[in-house]
């Protein structure tokens, strides 16, 4: 980040008030670089163990894991991802999980753009009541409501649907969501709105062909986010299902049998619930760094 | 908030939203609160109690450690995370495709289901075929998550530490990105240095998304069921049982439905109160220092 011994000005008050000449400082600077460099990827290494280690379990046959210890693969087998594709009970779980979770994700964002609105261009009775309390859902553990989830959506006969868990989990999206698209779009200038009514445009109009494309990112970061907390949500989505919406996490639970548990297969289920992960953060790692903290600086 | 227009019809804009949340928050609410105070034996035989659950489980003393136990996790995980957050997000790489690469493989933990984290840790703690249980017992250190308690409990914050650092560090590395170049070439002209302009430049520019990181880490904390459930168990005893897991347990194992009712308003009511005492001082601070709105 530090460019100004690039920049003339700089460099000559820098040499004339400092003690250290730019060479120095750049070497200086240059070695710190690799300190925090040697950091980060220590951490990554880290990190990066305990899924390696799942992932090199996934490749191994259940006789090989519980043998001898090995850091590697030594016969790399792909059984258990076969067994994973090939049985409809193993990948409906992944279709169940998505399904809900991009339902989840279409209902959060369309009623949550226009509620993000309303809190960060107009002041209503209750407003600030409202936004607290929206908030206080997003502290309510999912543990509170299970009993109750589980009582309503049977009595309404959604039960083991996936429009259940997607309305579920709309408990904590809803109120994540408006918290997070008020943010960016506080840092929207107001006078951007008036130009564009004065201009003739409707609301509607002027909502979705000049608003949402000027907060794209911050939609984009929304939507990582009520990815990423649909996705690894499991309580409530197993409380509310039983066999035809159950997500992934559930099925997993099927390798521990009475012969003790299929480590592979396990582990096989665990890589794969990482990867629609990876493939969402990859989109939107663009509009990450960009900044959640976008609107409120 | 800078000049918002008044308007009441704003309502009909929140509308759609408060329809849906009323349906998923408050029905599932009333639930709970009639429950609380019945004693339901069946389907059509209930009793009216009064506050007597509430009585009962404020003086259960199991639930009185689990609780204790939660507060001792949430602040410890929170000691944790948050400067090791911080640090991560100065040291992550500015730009480039080293600033992609470095980001997706930090959002990792972040985006595995709750009980393949839990599984995946359980894995890897193992003594025969886990890495790290394996390489701890080649050190010659004796360690044994099933058996003691101490080794539980280091390997759950362990765990969390893995799992929810990297929430942390994105949302401060967005944070840090946020700040203007110009500010630290003025601190450059000033000679800071690295600690001052930390200290004066990126904290305060960061006090924001670490509200939105402490909140969020504060309340999952709270809620945190399904890894413990799969690696511990919550054993061994009852050493790393968190409230959620008491709740689910006495909910739908014991299908007690009175107490477990009243344990959930009165933990409701506490998550409500410490979020709420959280949320007022962190906003109070931020007017103190900024009294015209906005940093």
């Amino acid at each position: 980040m530090y460019r100004l011994e690039n920049t003339q000005q700089g460099e000559k008050y820098n040499t004339i008030f400092s003690r250290t000449t730019p060479a120095q400082r750049r070497k200086r600077n240059a070695r710190s670089r690799l300190r925090s460099r040697l950091l980060l990827g220590l951490y990554l290494f880290l990190m990066i163990l305990p899924i390696y280690w799942l992932i090199n379990m996934s490749l191994q046959t259940n006789s090989e894991i519980l043998g001898s210890m090995t850091l590697w693969p030594q016969n790399i087998t792909f059984d258990n991802y076969i067994r994973i594709f090939t049985n409809s009970s193993w990948y409906m779980g992944y279709v169940n999980s998505m399904l809900y979770v991009a339902m989840n994700m279409l209902i959060t964002i369309c009623v949550a753009l226009p509620a993000a609105y309303a809190f960060s261009r107009y002041t209503f009775i209750g407003d600030k009541h409202l936004f607290f309390w929206l908030l206080t859902n997003l502290m309510a553990p999912p543990a509170v409501f299970l009993l109750p989830y589980f009582q309503l959506y049977y009595s309404v006969g959604l039960f083991d649907t996936h429009i259940a868990v997607a309305l579920a989990h709309c408990l904590f999206n809803i109120p994540l969501a408006i918290w997070i698209l008020e943010g960016f779009m506080s840092s929207v200038p107001k006078e951007i709105d008036e130009t564009a009514y004065i201009d003739g445009y409707s609301f509607p109009k002027f909502f979705v062909k000049i608003f949402i494309p000027m907060i794209r990112s911050g939609i984009g970061v929304t939507l990582f986010f009520l990815f990423m907390f649909s996705w690894v949500e499991l309580l409530l989505a197993r409380t509310l299902t039983a066999t035809d919406a159950q997500p992934i996490g559930m099925i997993m639970t099927r390798t521990s049998t009475a012969s003790g548990i299929d480590w592979g297969t396990l582990a096989a289920a665990g890589v794969l619930t990482i990867i629609p992960g990876i493939l969402v953060v990859y989109f939107v790692r663009n509009h990450i760094a960009k900044g959640f903290a976008l609107g409120r600086t | 908030m800078n000049n918002k227009v008044r308007n009441n019809r704003a309502w009909l804009l929140v509308l759609p939203m408060l329809v849906l949340v009323a349906f998923s928050a408050i029905i599932p609410l009333m639930t709970v609160v009639n429950y609380s105070v019945q004693d339901v034996l069946g389907p059509n035989a209930r009793f009216f109690t009064g506050t007597e659950w509430f009585q009962t489980m404020l003086n259960d003393s199991a639930l009185r450690a689990a609780f204790i136990r939660q507060i001792i996790f949430s602040l410890t995980i929170l000691a944790i995370q948050v400067p090791l957050g911080i640090a991560i997000a100065l040291i992550m790489p500015k730009r480039g495709w080293q600033a992609s690469a470095v980001l997706i493989l930090i959002t990792l933990p972040l985006l595995i289901p709750w009980n393949v984290v839990g599984s995946i840790w359980q894995i890897f703690t193992r003594g025969d075929i886990g890495l790290m249980g394996w390489g701890l017992r080649e050190l010659g250190i004796n360690y044994n998550i099933t058996r003691n308690a101490g080794d539980a409990w280091a390997t759950i914050i362990l765990m969390d530490v893995w799992h929810w650092t990297p929430l942390v560090a994105m949302l401060c590395y967005s944070g840090l990105r946020s700040i203007p170049e110009a500010y630290y070439q003025a601190a450059r002209i000033d000679r800071a240095s690295k600690w001052a302009v930390f200290r004066y430049i990126q904290l305060p520019k960061l006090t924001n998304v670490l509200v939105i990181a402490v909140l969020l880490r504060f309340m999952h904390s709270f809620m945190i069921y399904a890894e413990p459930f799969v690696l511990t168990g919550g054993g061994p005893g009852s050493s790393t049982t968190f409230l959620s897991q008491s709740l689910a347990t006495m909910a739908i194992g014991q299908q007690d439905l009175g107490p477990s009712a009243a344990f959930s308003i009165i933990y409701f009511l506490v998550i409500l109160l410490v979020s709420w005492v959280f949320y007022t001082t962190i906003m109070h601070m931020q007017k103190d220092k900024n009294p015209h709105g906005g940093a």
